[in-house]
């Protein structure tokens, strides 16, 4: 009897290479726990409002107004609607074709692109042209997009930062290419040393690899870390003299929590380096409105910023972005208003940036506690939280725990994970799910829970750990676990 | 500085991508589409002498020069996956670029005036800002039923956080009610578990086709003419397209010794052929498969080992009393087939129907069939993405749910939603009683979908003279139309037809 086509076997055996830990096992596992009534601390995924960050008011008034047009002829519109919200909703509304309910142009309603070049520029003091930004159903499907563009085949590898968040080495994985790791220093507050880079790259070349591309992840994640005006520099020119296209993924440029390293974005720094270098490089530039203090991961709303490639490529890529029709159009308006906030004198700025400051002044105060709190543990070391929402601790783990868990057929990471997901709830990321060096073990969490929940979790992560590794360091006893 | 070899300028010319097998009956639209697809910009052809006048920059040492050849940029036409370049998707093509003015070549209701059901509004509007629910006043501006729905609704979405990444298939919540609503309209349970709710349905068919499609030795069968999504996803993933001709002298009938005859011939020149898409009701041709066809079809597939892909985006868009909507899943099960015996595969979306919401990008696919691991790599490929966008998920449950009889806005809901239909109808007959009355223009009985393929009997000197500039003759009768009345429309060459 022949296979059926979706039989497991007969299944397309890239999907089946595909991993993506941040919603594998530990998060499967912990979904099942919750189903039996645990109470889970989802500290898996960069989700803030899942963990009672509340929506930004402006926006969220904007968008229902927008969707609910015959409202702004009521005349009691006014009470439930500031005035400036009323007018943007009527902006956004005029630039759509038709409202929320009618495709969009393929690559985003031109007014918004518009106003994120607008943007672009602003933050950056160099032009930005609408017609390179494209806008997509959250930044990942951009993403994916470009390195399907890219990658033609097995041969096509692609520089990635270990470690690294694994939608590059799923997209990868799916589309047949080659990673090809560049690995982050950790004792050097987990910086890109370009030497390191060169080396992977010449590695890769010797086993016949097409290097094409290189991604940076700026702030880092699952690291944090944010690259200076040097490095960013350094790995333009390297791009240059090694031939690659550039894929800054800028999705947390909003989330910085030290004033030493400001964010400044790969364009900015291509242009200020002058010809002929910033005509040549190749850069692709990917932002979203999941991230930053908006965190609206639920809209789906993101973009990216072509600069240097010809035009026929640019005309293939939109021909593909044709293909899904277009992107959501809420979600092009989120868009729209993030980078287009409440000005001074506004009704709404006030509260707007009351919001934000909060958010983000909450966000820098949780960086610090959770980097402290992870550094009072016992053989846990963790780098400081420079920017983006995750703390990446490396847990020195005892050879006995790693014999254990080699024995319970686990990653050493993983039955740590496991472990502290039964005894305390709360849901992390190994890191071999992001790549780490051979031997050394880490795992991902967000800095996401609450202020108030912050002290409680932290002690009970450490009670954990110490007891962990007190059972695992003393050669006496038997798992009680 | 040495120019760039020839190694970086690939000496393909765009063409031979393109006339590969499957496309043989295209090939004319297709050069044609790609030749004229480039905006006016045309930088290439000044990458040749771009790059032979760069010059080494003044920061960098003679030892850093000599590294830095020229050698030709990575995003080049071409130097990509050359599957992106060979996929083609007509509905936005050529013709689109260059016109301004009335747009009827894709199925976007509300651009063109339709109005979106103001229930639905209002329960998406309280669902963005919840905070609305909490004020006094809120009656005067939505009914209560809405403010109900929308309640009932954030109590399913955990934290009532509409802004947060949901579960990787859709809220739990929504999905049950999907699968309520599926149930209710096929007489069939469904279960929440098979439902994986994505922005649109076209992402789902994505999916699909990644799953099924190893090689270009997988085929996937696909009516002709059909919805240009499928030849341009089996493209970029890599497949073949098997095509099944319908029969527009009955009506675009779908013949199952069509099938028979397509997946034979396919297997004889070594393609595996994986999967068959049905598109009920039609499109572009808007035929509404009677029972027995699909029951037929059903039968072909399991005897087959295909999977069935069930495109049914357009099952409330029925213009003919003397035809119904059948889901397959609602065919299958009447047979007697439950679950294991068949894998099929339903997808539907909120972009059309009576509520016409493509900006919202709302759709899901319905997974029956297939083993809990086949399943699992749905549901991994799903999660890479995280989750569809959360309006979009409330907007499928709605249209699953609308409200019902003895509900305070069913009457002004079916008010609308019939207003719509009954337009949709009438339009339909109109068109196409025109385009009958056109010299030179046959146009069959459109049962349903949103739009018309009138068949041109072009003279031969037309044929000629589209053949001097280079066009397919129904991409130069479309020019001309264009240029002559300002209606854009998509030649037929770009949803597949005989030759």
């Amino acid at each position: 009897m022949s296979p059926k086509p979706l039989d497991y076997e007969s299944l397309n055996e890239n999907v089946k290479k595909v991993a993506y830990a941040v919603r594998g096992e530990l998060y499967l596992r912990a979904s099942e726990l919750q189903k039996e009534g645990k109470k889970i601390i989802f500290t898996n995924v960069g989700n803030p409002h899942a963990l009672g960050q509340k929506p930004l008011t402006f926006p969220r008034q904007v968008v229902a107004l927008c969707q609910a047009p015959f409202l702004l002829d009521d005349p009691n519109v006014g009470l439930l609607f500031p005035a400036d919200v009323i007018a943007r909703a009527k902006h956004y509304l005029s630039l759509t074709s038709g409202g929320l309910g009618a495709y969009s142009d393929s690559r985003g309603l031109p007014g918004i692109r518009k106003e994120i070049a607008e943007f672009i520029e602003r933050r950056d003091g160099y032009p930005s042209d609408p017609e390179l930004i494209y806008l997509t159903d959250g930044a990942s499907k951009g993403v994916m997009q470009i390195l399907n563009t890219i990658i033609r085949n097995e041969k096509d590898g692609i520089l990635v930062p270990v470690p690294q968040y694994p939608l590059y080495s799923a997209a990868i994985s799916l589309y047949g290419g080659s990673l090809v790791p560049y690995y982050l220093d950790e004792e050097a507050n987990w910086g890109l040393d370009i030497n390191h880079t060169r080396q992977s790259v010449a590695e890769a070349r010797l086993k016949g690899i097409t290097v094409r591309a290189m991604v940076i992840i700026n702030p880092g994640n699952p690291t944090g870390q944010c690259l200076s005006e040097a490095n960013l520099r350094e790995v333009l020119k390297f791009c240059y003299q090694e031939n690659l296209v550039l894929l800054a993924d800028e999705v947390y440029q909003q989330n910085i929590y030290q004033d030493e390293r400001p964010f400044i974005s790969a364009r900015k720094i291509l242009a200020d380096i002058g010809l002929p270098i910033s005509k040549e490089v190749q850069l692709v530039s990917f932002h979203t409105v999941s991230k930053g203090y908006w965190g609206e991961c639920g809209q789906r709303g993101g973009y990216f910023e072509m600069t240097n490639l010809p035009a026929k490529s640019v005309d293939e890529i939109y021909k593909v972005a044709s293909v899904s029709l277009s992107p959501n159009v809420p979600g092009q308006i989120f868009l729209g208003l993030m980078v287009n906030p409440p000005k001074p004198g506004d009704i709404s700025y006030l509260k707007f940036v009351a919001e934000s400051k909060a958010i983000l002044e909450s966000l820098r105060k949780r960086a610090h506690i959770m980097t402290d709190g992870f550094n009072s543990c016992r053989n846990v070391v963790c780098n400081f939280t420079e920017g983006a929402m995750y703390s990446f601790p490396q847990i020195r783990l005892p050879p006995k725990a790693i014999e254990t868990a080699q024995r319970a057929g686990k990653a050493p990471d993983v039955f740590y994970c496991l472990k502290l997901l039964e005894a305390t709830g709360i849901s992390t990321v190994p890191g071999s799910g992001f790549g780490q060096k051979e031997g050394v073990f880490h795992l991902r969490t967000t800095i996401l829970p609450s202020e108030e929940d912050m002290p409680s979790i932290m002690s009970s992560f450490k009670k954990f750990n110490d007891e962990f590794m007190e059972q695992y360091e003393d050669y006496r006893g038997y798992s009680r676990m | 500085m040495a120019l760039p070899s020839d190694r970086s300028i690939c000496p393909l010319r765009r063409e031979e991508y393109i006339l590969s097998p499957h496309f043989v009956s295209y090939s004319a639209f297709w050069v044609f589409a790609l030749r004229r697809f480039a905006t006016g910009r045309a930088k290439d052809s000044l990458l040749v002498s771009e790059l032979s006048s760069r010059c080494p920059p003044p920061s960098l040492t003679v030892a850093d020069s000599a590294a830095m050849e020229p050698a030709a940029r990575v995003v080049t036409v071409e130097s990509i996956n050359p599957k992106v370049l060979q996929c083609e998707y007509a509905v936005r093509g050529e013709i689109v670029i260059h016109a301004q003015i009335l747009y009827c070549n894709i199925g976007n209701p509300q651009s063109l005036g339709q109005h979106p059901i103001t229930f639905f509004r209002e329960v998406l509007a309280l669902c963005d800002h919840p905070s609305l629910l909490d004020k006094t006043g809120i009656h005067a501006l939505f009914s209560a039923d809405a403010i109900a729905r929308a309640q009932q609704i954030l109590d399913v979405i955990p934290g009532k956080a509409t802004g947060a990444y949901s579960h990787s298939q859709g809220i739990k919540g929504l999905r049950d009610a999907i699968a309520a609503g599926i149930s209710y309209r096929d007489g069939f349970p469904a279960n929440p578990d098979d439902i994986f709710l994505t922005d649109g349905a076209s992402p789902a068919v994505h999916m699909m086709m990644q799953l099924l499609i190893r090689s270009e030795k997988d085929g996937i069968l696909c009516p002709i003419p059909q919805y240009p999504l499928y030849s341009a996803s089996i493209a970029l993933h890599g497949g073949s397209l098997v095509p099944y001709y319908l029969d527009e002298s009955t009506g675009w009938g779908l013949e199952i010794a069509e099938l028979k005859k397509q997946l034979d011939v396919a297997r004889s020149k070594g393609v595996t052929v994986r999967a068959l898409v049905v598109i009920n009701p039609g499109n572009p041709t808007g035929q509404v498969l009677a029972e027995e066809n699909q029951k037929q079809i059903v039968d072909f597939c399991k005897n087959e080992g295909l999977v069935l892909l069930a495109d049914e985006v357009y099952q409330e868009n029925i213009y003919v009393d003397d035809k119904k909507f059948n889901s397959f899943k609602k065919i299958a099960r009447s047979m007697g087939y439950g679950d294991e015996d068949l894998p099929l595969v339903s997808f539907q979306s909120v972009s059309k129907g009576y509520y016409g919401e493509c900006g919202k990008r709302g759709g899901y696919m319905e997974v029956t069939g297939f083993s809990a691991e086949v399943r699992e790599q749905i549901y991994k490929l799903a999660s890479v993405n995280l989750c569809s966008n959360i309006s979009g998920q409330i907007l499928a449950s709605l249209v699953m749910n609308p409200p019902k009889i003895g509900d305070e806005s069913y009457e002004s809901f079916n008010v609308e939603k019939q207003g719509i239909l009954s337009s949709l109808a009438r339009r339909a007959k109109a068109l196409q009683d025109a385009f009958n009355s056109l010299e030179g223009v046959t146009c069959n009985k459109t049962e349903g979908a949103m739009y018309l393929f009138p068949r041109l009997h072009l003279p031969n000197k037309a044929i000629q003279a589209a053949k001097a500039v280079n066009a397919a003759p129904d991409a130069f009768y479309a020019r001309r139309l264009l240029d002559a009345t300002g209606i854009v429309v998509v030649p037929g060459s770009g949803f597949g037809q005989a030759s």
